[in-house]
């Protein structure tokens, strides 16, 4: 293992590859970035170039202006990468959000993976996760606690839609991050027949509108600020978790509040949020899905980036599996999980 | 379990009261016997499983889940019955749904060695939120914000009787209820209740508006700060019930033991001061003796409690709440002297020459105790809840103190968009503020609108809810009393803090002093 510390090191604000002199998901600007996904405590603005799938190239121009077609930006399908300094970089699907990757990166024999955020059970926005054979497995773990079991997705959009139907003079305002997560249950939704116009805050357009471009089909979306509050009753609204009680949801006929995301498995964590409907929908992985992934993948040695290490850690060292924790600062556990 | 488990799920996350309510009533209507009752019981608390314990819980875990796991778990869920809940491995197979009264059933014929067995069975034919049902079932602790006078009211409406006679039913008969269910559906006789101990539903007072009343129409007693509870002896035993109808027995041993007449009295609960020279303390006394389910003997000696009795209801197997206040007050006169002295004393009536001379005393009263004056109607018989024109409180004027805010957090329901309540400050002598009280009450609609915007536009830090603001805005506090308090840093703590008026016009640098406040305590 000293040869695998020798061409990669952890370090707080992120992983570098010393012989590509590269950063993978850098907390700061960098020289050469090689990007996971779009969330901004992944993708972050003002590196010189970034390696990243086109999806996630698309977002963070979004979001950041970033010039996706700048040739010093390099983008790569699933299965595809690049090598540099003799290190081979390829991306594979992790199936958090749209075009999110896991990193594979092989050198002098090793194969390292960083899976950036991930989940198992099916999204229809995205590509799903493929187990990568590697030596190294560096894992999230924001659900690294037993307590941690998403329940089946279809069962908590039944729940909301029941919700909707129950009380046909309120709307259901669901908080959901703006990337991802507000997709994702939008699809949901319609794979669950909901064909009804859905209603969103401003702040989720433009990505709405990327995902489209991008083929994963919304329906008809209609924006909140330029509808009439009496039309949105018996409807359902998304908006971000941040606008759940603020002054913007008095535009709403007597929202119910609801909040899609796995911290909602916790009562007290719902209660405290002040939501009145909870819907345990994540697009990171549980302590299921990641116990079996580590199993799958089988590797040599797993590190863990962040979340509940000491959960995680805790399960490798009963399954005999080495593990350690790698401590990533600036990773954002609470609002879009 | 399942209709249970779904019901909890919903009163935890719902905060309005009516939609509560609703709830309830859906589930009592639609649920067979025995299951509402046990939970209906489950919900307010009144159920009592002796062998099960969150040990028994703990000691359980261990056996199937990794004990470094559940600790972590532990710590982050914050609660034992949620997290034992959530990490008990499903057991595989189909499972059909365990009734209610067959998880009571088991949990009460478990003895505490076999108990952890018992449990484990029953969680093991559960899901997540079905165990975490059983749990809470079992140990208690439910937190849903059902009190027993709203389950009452949920069981009136569900069956369209009327709330005092549940009120009265309530208590003399035990979980899980079947004669109360029976009578509610028209299926039986209304319960009979010879020989036991049952609660009467309080007469209550309107808040006085009237300009005066004529005392030769309405007698006038000192209104008590304590809390307002009825004694009941029937079949040989004695309870205690607060004014929501709860049985606050437990709590004051003493008093059970020593109220040992065939009789019903209303009256007020109060703990004897020093200050007073044997007289009755402040509130702020009381409080060290609420909400215990057992009392050790230095809370008693610290704190005897006593009951100043107002009202008689029945006596000797009478009933007296049909006969005028002036038959009743008699009744009563002759029969406190039956009563151990050392725990009950007769509230006099306050003999004033006319209105005057009453707002006189009223408000040169200043005894701890005094809370202000109750107007009863002299012909009027005992009848439960607020009625027009019988009783009023004439509470005494409240304290006031201009504050300064501080802090303010978002609101509940309707308000969650709103910062509606604050926390606000006067100064030290250092020229520090300190907080003295929060409010959440007074002002109107359109005052709320103009905090909520100050607090928005002079927010200076933000902690999770609560904000902590420019320290400028002045608020005109009211408030019934003021007490010593280790709780606060001022060394104050004041009883029904609400906003009486925003100050714009007065700078920060002009509300009042600690000292001011400290002059004031009671």
């Amino acid at each position: 293992m000293a040869k695998v510390k020798s061409w990669i090191e952890p370090h707080p604000g992120g992983i570098y590859v010393k012989p590509a002199d590269l950063w993978i998901d850098p907390s700061r600007p960098v020289e050469r970035a090689a990007v996971t996904h779009g969330h901004a405590d992944h993708a972050r603005s003002g590196h010189g170039a970034v390696f990243a799938t086109p999806e996630t190239l698309a977002i963070m121009a979004l979001r950041y202006g970033v010039d996706a077609e700048a040739s010093h930006n390099q983008a790569y399908e699933y299965g595809d990468g690049f090598e540099s300094g003799g290190v081979q970089f390829s991306f594979h699907p992790a199936g958090h959000v749209l075009g999110s990757a896991q990193i594979l990166m092989e050198y002098a024999g090793e194969r390292i993976v960083v899976t950036g955020d991930y989940k198992r059970r099916p999204d229809p926005t995205c590509t799903p996760f493929e187990v990568v054979p590697c030596d190294i497995f560096i894992t999230e773990a924001t659900f690294g606690l037993p307590v941690f079991r998403h329940p089946p997705t279809a069962d908590e959009i039944a729940k909301l839609i029941g919700a909707v139907r129950a009380e046909p003079d309120r709307s259901v305002l669901v908080g959901a991050y703006a990337l991802g997560k507000a997709q994702r249950v939008i699809a949901e939704l319609r794979g669950a027949g909901w064909d009804a116009p859905i209603y969103i805050h401003g702040a989720l357009e433009k990505m709405c509108e990327l995902y489209a471009v991008h083929g994963v089909d919304l329906g008809e979306l209609r924006l909140v600020s330029e509808t009439d509050k009496a039309e949105m009753a018996g409807q359902i609204v998304l908006a971000p978790p941040s606008a759940l009680n603020d002054r913007w949801s008095r535009r709403l006929p007597d929202p119910v509040t609801a909040m899609a995301s796995g911290w909602m498995r916790v009562r007290q964590r719902a209660r405290q949020r002040m939501v009145e409907l909870p819907l345990v929908i994540s697009d990171h992985a549980d302590w299921d899905e990641l116990t079996t992934t580590i199993s799958e993948v089988n590797p040599k040695e797993s590190w863990i980036t962040h979340g509940s290490e000491d959960g995680l850690l805790r399960w490798c060292e009963l399954h005999q599996r080495k593990a350690r924790a790698l401590h990533l600062v600036g990773r954002d556990l609470e609002e879009e999980a | 379990m399942k209709r249970f488990a779904a019901l909890i799920d919903r009163l935890i996350y719902t905060r309005s009261r009516n939609t509560k309510l609703a709830l309830i009533v859906d589930y009592l209507r639609h649920t067979p016997d025995p299951d509402r009752g046990w939970a209906i019981a489950a919900l307010t608390e009144s159920l009592d499983f002796p062998a099960v314990k969150a040990g028994t819980v703990r000691m359980l875990l261990a056996t199937r889940v990794d004990e470094e796991l559940f600790r972590l778990s532990r710590h982050f869920v914050g609660d034992t019955a949620e997290t034992a809940a959530l990490l008990w491995p499903d057991a595989p197979g189909k499972k059909e749904d365990l009734t209610v009264s067959a998880a009571v059933d088991a949990l009460s014929a478990a003895s505490r060695s076999d108990a952890p067995a018992v449990v484990a069975s029953l969680l093991d034919r559960l899901d997540a939120d079905g165990r975490y049902a059983l749990l809470k079932l079992a140990l208690g602790g439910m937190r849903v914000g059902v009190s027993a006078r709203l389950a009452k009211q949920a069981f009136a409406q569900a069956f369209d009787v009327p709330v005092d006679d549940v009120e009265e039913l309530w208590h003399a008969i035990p979980p899980p209820y079947a004669p109360l269910f029976a009578w509610g559906e028209g299926r039986a006789e209304r319960p009979d209740l010879a020989d036991v101990a049952f609660f009467r539903p309080f007469m209550l007072a309107h808040p006085l508006e009237e300009e005066s009343v004529d005392l030769a129409d309405y007698a006038a007693e000192w209104k008590w700060d304590g809390i307002r509870v009825q004694i009941v002896r029937g079949g040989g035993e004695t309870r205690i019930y607060s004014r929501g109808g709860e049985e606050i027995s437990g709590a004051f041993p003493e008093l059970v033991s020593a109220f040992d007449q065939d009789a019903v009295i209303d009256g007020e609960l109060l703990v004897r001061g020093e200050v007073q020279g044997g007289e009755a303390a402040s509130f702020n006394a009381l409080q060290q003796r609420l909400g215990r389910k057992t009392v050790s003997k230095k809370m008693l000696a610290d704190y005897p409690a006593f009951v100043r009795v107002y009202d008689l209801l029945a006596v000797d197997g009478n009933d007296l709440r049909g006969l005028p206040w002036t038959e009743r007050r008699r009744q009563l006169e002759a029969f406190v002297p039956r009563l151990a002295d050392s725990h009950f004393d007769l509230s006099q009536v306050i003999d004033a020459a006319d209105f005057g001379d009453l707002a006189e005393r009223r408000a040169g009263a200043r005894d701890a105790a005094i809370e202000g004056v109750m107007l009863k109607r002299r012909d009027a018989p005992y009848v439960a809840g607020r009625r027009a024109g019988l009783w009023y409180k004439w509470k005494r004027d409240p304290l006031t103190a201009d504050c300064v805010m501080m802090y303010a957090q978002r609101g509940n329901g309707r308000r969650a968009s709103f910062y509606s309540d604050y926390t606000f400050g006067c100064w030290s002598d250092a020229g520090e503020l300190l907080p003295v009280g929060k409010a959440y009450s007074g002002f109107t609609d359109e005052e709320l609108k103009w905090l909520d915007k100050f607090v928005r536009d002079n927010t200076l830090n933000r902690f999770g809810p609560v904000r902590e603001v420019e320290k400028s805005l002045v608020l005109e506090v009211a408030f019934d009393s003021i007490h010593a308090s280790k709780r606060h840093k001022s060394g104050l703590a004041m009883r029904f803090p609400r906003i009486s008026r925003i100050r714009r016009d007065k700078p920060a640098e002009e509300a009042d002093r600690i000292a001011t406040l400290q002059a004031m305590v009671t």
